[in-house]
This record gives C-alpha cells, sequence and structure tokens, in this order.
C-alpha cells in the first residue's frame, strides 16, 4: 500500500442527536493533494477541526504519519507539523502581515521561550517569513496591518502562515473562499508547485481548482464519505451525481 | 461536646449561607444573563443597612425599615442599571471592572458625605432582642429571623425562578442570551428588573446583618469576594448552584474558625495548631474555589446547557 | 517599531528619566525634599504598574489581584526582619521566590479560566492572600508590622538614606521598563501578544498558549514582588491593607490612564495617579468621590472605552511598522 501520511479511520462526532461525521474513512498519501467535496453542513469543516485537534472525536482514530494523534492538542500537533488554515479567516488582526507570518515561522521553529533578542532584529527569521509572502504574492504588502488590506488578501495570509510553519501536512480549509479570479488562480498556482513536497487535504467548494488539483477527491454528504476516487472517476460516478454534483452543476 | 455551642455556630454558618446566598444569587443571575461583572454589588448592601438604619432611627419599626429600604435599594439599583449598567455590556470586561470601582469609591464617599465616617447602629425591637429556648439549647431570637427570612426570600425566588414567565426568561437568558432576545422580549427592561433585584436582595443582606455588626463604610467590599467565591463554586448563572455553594461555603467558613485548630491537633503540635489555624481556615473556602476549578470547571450546579 | 503612543515621542521619555534621575538634586536645591517620598512611592507603584501591564496590557490577562504580590514582597522584608534577619539579597530572594511560587500555582488554576472568571479568581486569591496575613497575629495582623531598620546590602549598594533609597527604585525601574521593553518585542512577548488578540489562531501555530501565559503571569508577579520589597523598606511600616483588591483596582486604575500596552504608560499613570491623590486629598476628604466619578466619566466617555483605546492603539502602533 502507498505510503500514507494521514489515516482517518471510524471517525465519528456528534452533536445532541446530529452526527457531524459518522464514520468517517479517509487516507491522505504521502505528497498529494486530497480534496473534500460537498455540500454545505457535510461535515467538512467538523472533520478539518477533529484532524486539528479543535474537536474531540466521540470514537474513531487519526494516525499521523504512523502515530495516533487523537489524544493531541492543537499546539500539539501543530507541533508535529500538521499546519491549518481556518474557513473564517483567523489571523491577528492588529498585527503586520509580516509580523503574522514571522510568528508562524517560530512556530515552526521549536518553543520561543526566548526573552530577550528582539524579533525584528532576526534577519534570518525576517527572510524566511518574507519568502512565504512572497510565495502567495503579498511581499509588497508585508509590513501592512493585517485589518487594512482586503479579504482576499487575508485568506493568502491563512495559508502564508501554514506555509511558513514549514509542515509536513496541510489542512486548508476553503482557502479560496472570498478571493477574486486572479487571486484565485495564483492560489491554485502555489497548491500546484507544492504537490509532491507537501501533503494537503483541502476543502474547496470552487470546481475548477479542485478538479485540476486533487490527486484523490472524496465527497461528503450528511457528515459520510460516500466516495473516494480520482477526479475522474468520481465525476462519472452515479451515485455522487446524484447526491451532490448532480443538480445546477455541468 | 459542647453542643450548645455545636448548635450556635452550625447556625451561625446557616445564617452566613443564607446572607452569602442573597448577595450570591443577584451576583450570579447578573454574570450569567448580562456577562455584567459588578464590582459593587456589595454597595447595595451597604446602602440597604444605612437605608434601614435611617428609617428606623425616624419611625422606630423594624418593619417599615426593612419595606422602605427594599423599595429603595430597589430604585437605586434600577437607577444604576439604567445609567451606567445598561451602556456597559456590548463592552469589554475591563470596562465593567474600572466602572464599577469607580462605583464604590462614588458610594462609599456618599455614604461618608450623608452619614458621617463612624458607623450606624440599628436597635432592634425588644421582642427580636431575646433568646429562644429549644430543649436544652438557647438560641438568640434575632439569628433565628435571619435564617427564616433568608429560607423564606430562597423559597420565593425558587418560585419566581421555575414557576414564573420571569423566572423562565431569567433561566433562558442564563443560557442563551441571543436566544432570549431573538423572541422579541423586552430584553432591557428584563435586565433592569434581574439588575434591580439582585441590588434589593443584596440591600436586604445588609439590613438583616447590620443590627449585629453596625453598618459602616465599605462594609459590601469584603464581602462581596466570598459572594463571587459563591458564584463560582456554584456555577454562574445557577441560583440553586448558589444556594447550596452559599450554605456550604458559609458552614465551612464558621465551622472551620471554631474547630479547625481542634482539628489540626490531632495532627500537630498544639501551638503549631493553634498559629496555623487560623490562617488556614482563612483559606480554606479559597482552596475550595480552586478545587472546583480543578475538577469541575462549570460549578457544583451549573444551569443546564453548560458544558 | 515605534511602541509609544503617537502623541509623545521617546525623546520626551528620555527626558521623563533624566529629570527622574537627577530628582534628588532638584529637589534640595528647591528645598521641597518631602516630594522625594512622594516621588519614591510613585516610581515603586510605577514598577508594579508596569508589571501588571506586561499581563494585562500585553497580555489581555486582566488580574484584580496583583497588589498580592506588592503585599508578599514587602512582608518578605518585614517578617526576615521580625526576626532580625537583615540580609538585603535574603530579602530579595525571599521575595522573587515566594512570589514565583505563589503565583504559579495560583496562575495554574487561574489561566484555565477566562473573563469573568478570571478576574474573580485573581481578586479571590489576592483577598486570601490578604486575609492569611490579616489572620498572623505573630506579625501583627490588623496593627500591622513594623520594618525598624531597612534591608542591608554591601556599602555601595545600602539603602538605608532617603536618597540612596530613591536610587534603589529608580534604578528597578530602569531594570523593568528595559525587561520589559525586551521582553515583548523577543520570541516570547510576541506570542503573549498574540495570543491576546488570536488565541486560536496561536495555538494552530503550535503554541500551547496557556504554557507561555503562566510564565508571564510568574515574571510578572515576581517583578510586583521586587516592587514590594522596597515599599517594605521605604514605608517602614506595612499592613494587610496594601494587599486588598482595592489596592489591586488602583494598579489598573494607574495602567489604564497612562496607556494600556505601551512602555512608559504605567510609569506616567502611576505618576499622575499619585500625584492626583495627593492634590485631591488636599483639597477635600471626600477625594474617592471624584476619583470615582472620574473613572465611570473615563469608561462611559472617553473614544469608546477602554477598548477604543487598546483598538487606537494597535491601529496606531501597527502602522508605525
Amino acid at each position: 500500500m502507498a505510503d500514507q501520511l494521514l489515516e482517518i479511520t471510524g471517525l465519528n462526532k456528534h452533536f445532541g442527536g446530529i452526527f457531524a461525521t459518522e464514520n468517517v474513512n479517509l487516507s491522505v498519501e504521502r505528497g498529494t493533494i486530497h480534496a473534500v467535496i460537498g455540500p454545505n453542513g457535510a461535515g467538512k469543516t467538523t472533520l478539518i477541526a477533529q484532524l486539528s485537534g479543535q474537536l474531540k472525536p466521540d470514537s474513531g482514530n487519526i494516525e499521523f504519519d504512523g502515530r495516533s494523534i487523537i489524544n493531541d492538542s492543537v499546539a500539539t500537533r501543530a507541533r508535529m507539523g500538521i499546519a491549518r488554515s481556518f474557513q473564517i479567516t483567523s489571523v491577528v488582526m492588529p498585527m503586520t502581515l509580516l509580523e503574522n507570518v514571522m510568528l508562524a515561522v517560530q512556530g515552526g521553529s521549536g518553543h520561543s521561550f526566548g526573552f530577550w533578542s528582539p524579533v525584528h532584529r532576526d534577519r534570518a527569521m525576517e527572510t524566511s517569513a518574507m519568502s512565504s509572502l512572497a510565495e502567495v504574492g503579498l511581499e509588497d504588502r508585508a509590513r501592512r496591518t493585517a485589518a487594512n488590506v482586503s479579504h482576499g488578501e487575508q485568506r493568502q495570509l491563512e495559508v502564508a502562515m501554514a506555509l511558513a510553519m514549514k509542515p509536513r501536512m496541510l489542512l486548508l480549509d476553503e482557502p479560496m473562499a472570498g478571493m477574486g479570479k486572479e487571486e484565485g488562480a495564483m492560489m491554485i498556482d502555489i497548491l500546484k508547485r507544492l504537490r509532491g513536497d507537501m501533503t494537503i487535504l483541502l476543502i474547496e467548494h470552487d470546481m475548477d481548482a479542485v478538479f485540476s488539483l486533487a490527486d484523490q477527491l472524496s465527497v461528503m454528504v450528511n457528515g459520510h464519505v460516500i466516495a473516494t476516487d480520482t477526479v475522474e472517476n468520481i465525476r462519472a460516478n452515479k451515485e455522487v451525481q446524484k447526491a451532490y454534483l448532480g443538480d445546477g452543476h455541468a | 461536646m459542647d453542643w450548645n455551642l455545636l448548635v450556635t455556630q452550625l447556625m451561625n454558618g446557616l445564617q452566613l449561607g443564607l446572607l452569602l446566598f442573597l448577595l450570591a444569587s443577584g451576583l450570579t443571575l447578573i454574570f450569567g444573563i448580562m456577562d455584567f461583572i459588578n464590582l459593587s454589588h456589595g454597595s447595595f448592601y451597604m446602602i440597604g443597612a444605612y437605608f434601614c438604619g435611617t428609617i428606623v432611627a425616624k419611625t422606630g419599626s423594624f418593619v417599615t425599615g426593612i419595606i422602605v429600604g427594599l423599595i429603595g435599594v430597589f430604585i437605586i439599583g434600577a437607577l444604576v442599571e439604567w445609567l451606567i449598567a445598561r451602556k456597559l455590556y456590548r463592552k469589554d470586561h475591563l470596562d465593567h471592572v474600572l466602572v464599577t470601582f469607580g462605583l464604590i469609591l462614588i458610594f462609599d464617599t456618599l455614604v461618608h458625605l450623608l452619614w458621617g465616617a463612624s458607623g450606624m447602629a440599628i436597635p432592634l425591637p425588644d421582642v427580636l432582642n431575646g433568646q429562644l429556648s429549644f430543649g436544652g439549647l438557647v438560641l438568640p431570637t434575632y439569628r433565628l429571623l435571619i435564617i427564616v427570612a433568608g429560607l423564606l426570600v430562597a423559597a420565593i425566588l425558587f418560585i419566581l425562578v421555575t414557576k414564573t414567565r420571569l423566572g423562565m426568561l431569567v433561566r433562558a437568558g442564563a443560557s442563551n442570551r441571543t436566544m432570549v432576545e431573538a423572541l422579541g422580549v423586552n430584553i432591557d427592561r428584563l435586565f433592569l428588573v434581574v439588575f434591580a433585584l439582585g441590588a434589593a436582595m443584596a440591600g436586604l443582606a445588609g439590613m438583616l446583618i447590620a443590627p449585629i455588626t453596625e453598618a459602616s463604610i465599605g462594609m459590601g467590599n469584603d464581602i462581596i469576594i466570598v459572594a463571587f467565591v459563591v458564584v463560582i463554586v456554584g456555577g454562574i448563572g445557577s441560583v440553586k448552584g448558589a444556594f447550596y455553594a452559599a450554605l456550604i461555603i458559609g458552614l465551612i467558613d464558621t465551622l472551620s474558625r471554631s474547630y479547625l485548630d481542634q482539628l489540626l491537633t490531632l495532627t500537630m503540635p498544639g501551638n503549631y495548631a493553634e498559629t496555623a489555624a487560623p490562617a488556614l481556615s482563612a483559606m480554606l473556602i479559597y482552596i475550595l474555589m480552586a478545587a472546583v476549578l480543578a475538577f469541575r470547571p462549570q460549578g457544583l450546579f451549573p444551569i443546564a446547557g453548560v458544558k | 517599531m515605534s511602541w509609544l503612543p503617537a502623541n509623545l515621542s521617546g525623546r520626551s521619555y528620555a527626558l521623563l528619566l533624566a529629570i527622574l534621575a537627577l530628582a534628588p538634586f532638584i529637589l534640595e536645591w528647591a528645598n521641597q525634599p518631602f516630594y522625594l517620598d512622594l516621588l519614591s512611592r510613585a516610581l515603586i507603584l510605577g514598577i508594579a504598574a508596569i508589571s501588571l501591564n506586561l499581563i494585562l496590557g500585553f497580555g489581555g490577562m486582566i488580574s484584580l489581584g496583583h497588589a498580592a504580590y506588592i503585599g508578599i514582597g514587602a512582608y518578605c522584608v518585614g517578617i526576615p526582619s521580625y526576626y532580625d534577619y537583615y540580609n538585603g539579597w535574603l530579602h530579595l530572594a525571599l521575595a522573587l521566590s515566594v512570589s514565583a511560587i505563589f503565583a504559579l500555582i495560583t496562575g495554574a488554576i487561574s489561566l484555565r479560566t477566562k473573563g469573568v472568571y478570571f478576574i474573580m479568581i485573581t481578586m479571590a486569591f489576592s483577598q486570601m492572600v490578604f486575609f492569611t496575613f490579616l489572620s498572623m497575629e505573630e506579625y501583627g495582623a490588623d496593627d500591622g508590622l513594623v520594618i525598624y531598620s531597612r534591608s542591608e546590602f554591601p556599602e555601595w549598594l545600602s539603602m538605608d538614606s532617603g536618597v540612596s533609597l530613591y536610587y534603589w527604585v529608580f534604578a528597578m525601574l530602569l531594570l523593568s521598563l528595559m525587561f520589559t521593553h525586551r521582553l515583548v518585542h523577543a520570541r516570547f512577548g510576541r506570542v503573549i501578544v498574540g495570543s491576546r488578540f488570536n488565541e486560536q489562531r496561536m495555538q494552530a501555530l503550535g503554541f500551547n498558549t496557556y504554557r507561555y501565559r503562566l510564565t508571564c503571569y510568574v515574571i510578572s508577579a515576581m517583578m510586583c514582588s521586587v516592587a514590594g520589597m522596597l515599599f517594605g523598606n521605604f514605608a517602614g511600616f506595612i499592613s494587610p491593607d496594601i494587599m486588598g483588591w482595592a489596592r489591586s483596582g488602583e494598579l489598573i486604575f494607574m495602567v489604564i490612564i497612562g496607556g494600556v500596552a505601551t512602555f512608559f504608560g504605567p510609569l506616567v499613570g502611576t505618576i499622575v495617579f499619585v500625584l492626583l491623590e495627593e492634590f485631591l486629598s488636599a483639597i477635600t476628604v471626600y477625594w474617592h468621590l471624584i476619583f470615582g466619578v472620574m473613572l465611570v466619566a473615563l469608561v462611559l466617555f472617553g473614544k469608546g472605552g477602554i477598548h477604543g483605546w487598546l483598538s487606537s492603539w494597535d491601529r496606531k502602533e501597527a502602522d508605525h511598522g
């Protein structure tokens, strides 16, 4: 069997009487882009929340690089190399883009119990942060406050921060939501470049992006994964068409 | 075993517990429903005592003092809510802390201005000054009255909260504020009533204790912290929690002061026990609070819907 | 990167420090030695305010119990002195370690909570300290404790005279300012500030925010205990009153009027507070009323409350880049 960086088995999470994720099984092969699609409320964000450690599943297991991470905290998993971008932009608004990314660089480089050396004189950290910003095309706005850039640019910042952590795996929750056409195209380019070196689990609604990027595609409906396969096979899958792609999608 | 002492201390503990309940119930509802931290809640305790004392001095009637005093504190509470608290609900907790801290300074100084620096004694009618005998036990009448009054208010509050529409709104508001607003309820009036009612109960506590301890400036500022501890231990927003937590804390505090040194002498030499006991009994309720936070942070009797 | 409020430049603060450094001479020349006492007290409280600002201003942790550490520091001078142990290094070491241990234990518990809970719990713990000292008859309890002689240091470091104590205080103040400045700009400080604005994001970046905050809390407590140790020496008489939660409220007030999350703000705020207190109490015995009204007005009408100040600071500071 190919090298699975992430293995999810039997993941269950319910709120009250509703199953947000029910018996989800999913594997992501190292170096590939695995996209998850599905209608709103299908449980995709709940899935990511359980993977990143924000939510504790009721049952099931998550293995990262062969090791179960089910009991690890958000911060621990992040330090292990799992970087997440949020569906609702979650950056440090009053700080500049550069400061935000430098925090991510810090996060990816061991502990931050340094009490003395000023961070803004750390050339290596600044260079590293700037290169992450450059990857998403934000380097010329590095000294603008996060609150003062456009929504799309904030989404790009989210991705830049995830990359700056030098992670082993990216969990991207609708990175292109709210982005214009140009920004979206740039994001697709970035993700294409990353493929092979980086393992990515991607939730997206933008079908063009998904079809052009995904090595594997999982379809979620009502908390279940109803199909996992290559893009062509999923497009041809009758069940998927009926449940999701069918009405109104070409 | 001195039974009379034990029963007296149990009564004192019960009394303290019920007074704490009067203070904490308003506090817990205000925290729970309005998410408002009111450091000056103890000022209502003080104002109640002074109002009552003034009226007793003028009319000679303790009952009139209580009734008019309650109305007075209710009005003051309503005014504070209307003029000040209301403007702060959407603001940071730090703002609440600063404003209500300022209110304490204002109220303390106003009391100083109006009634002078020395405290005010409130004489009790003779009928309440005596003692009652039960079997071999002799208990002060007034303290019994406080206990009875406290239990009565608790019962009324219980009925209010569980059996009336207002109570239902209060309980709903404690666990889901936005939903209550969405229901089209006049949230402003609800908050006003809750705040003023809480103030009135704090005032009642002050009035009840003042004949024993004297009304004095800043009398509410230390006991309010214990009320906060009660709220935390009982669970924010939970009146039932406030009731049980208040009784537990009242009893622990009172009994430990009397008996902890004897308990400690079982485990350590007498002179150590004598110095350690007062310090330890002072810390006991805070240790309890810490334990609750460590093992059951939502409180001992949290309202439903709180994890 | 400028961290100062936009309307005051670095030069103004350098001037302030220079004046403070020369204060004993200036006051001697102006024949107003009483004011040296006032200034000493202001600077001591300034150190406490700077320490509080670390967790409150920069870290967003609203502690209503910080005065407890002033008390701990002061009694770490008072109690050894009671037993005739006057060694200054001992006092200092005790203050730092006792405050660190107390902060570690209470912080570990308090920091598991947020918002209203956290405020109440810090208040409760400081009351606990207050009542504990109040119950210790041996050390004066309510009547207080007299400290007959100042902490003993080698002759060149002595704090025996009013002027030498003042320079002790001034030196500690400089250290606090410098240390805070370094800390906030260092890796650690960035995590603390980031956690104040978006804890979820910080955890997603791999930071165990609880541990960072707890460390910050302990550091802040230790700094505050130094202020307490200095206070014990300055006042010569201490009582549990110096550590009640009302004192903590005053500390918060000092931090606020100076400007939250700035480096010199707490110092400026403290000096203003102490001068106001001195000035107003000379006018009327009811000066607390004026204070209270000021506080209420400040929050209700001052630019959207303190939070408004916080956000306006954020924009100003960030745009300096």
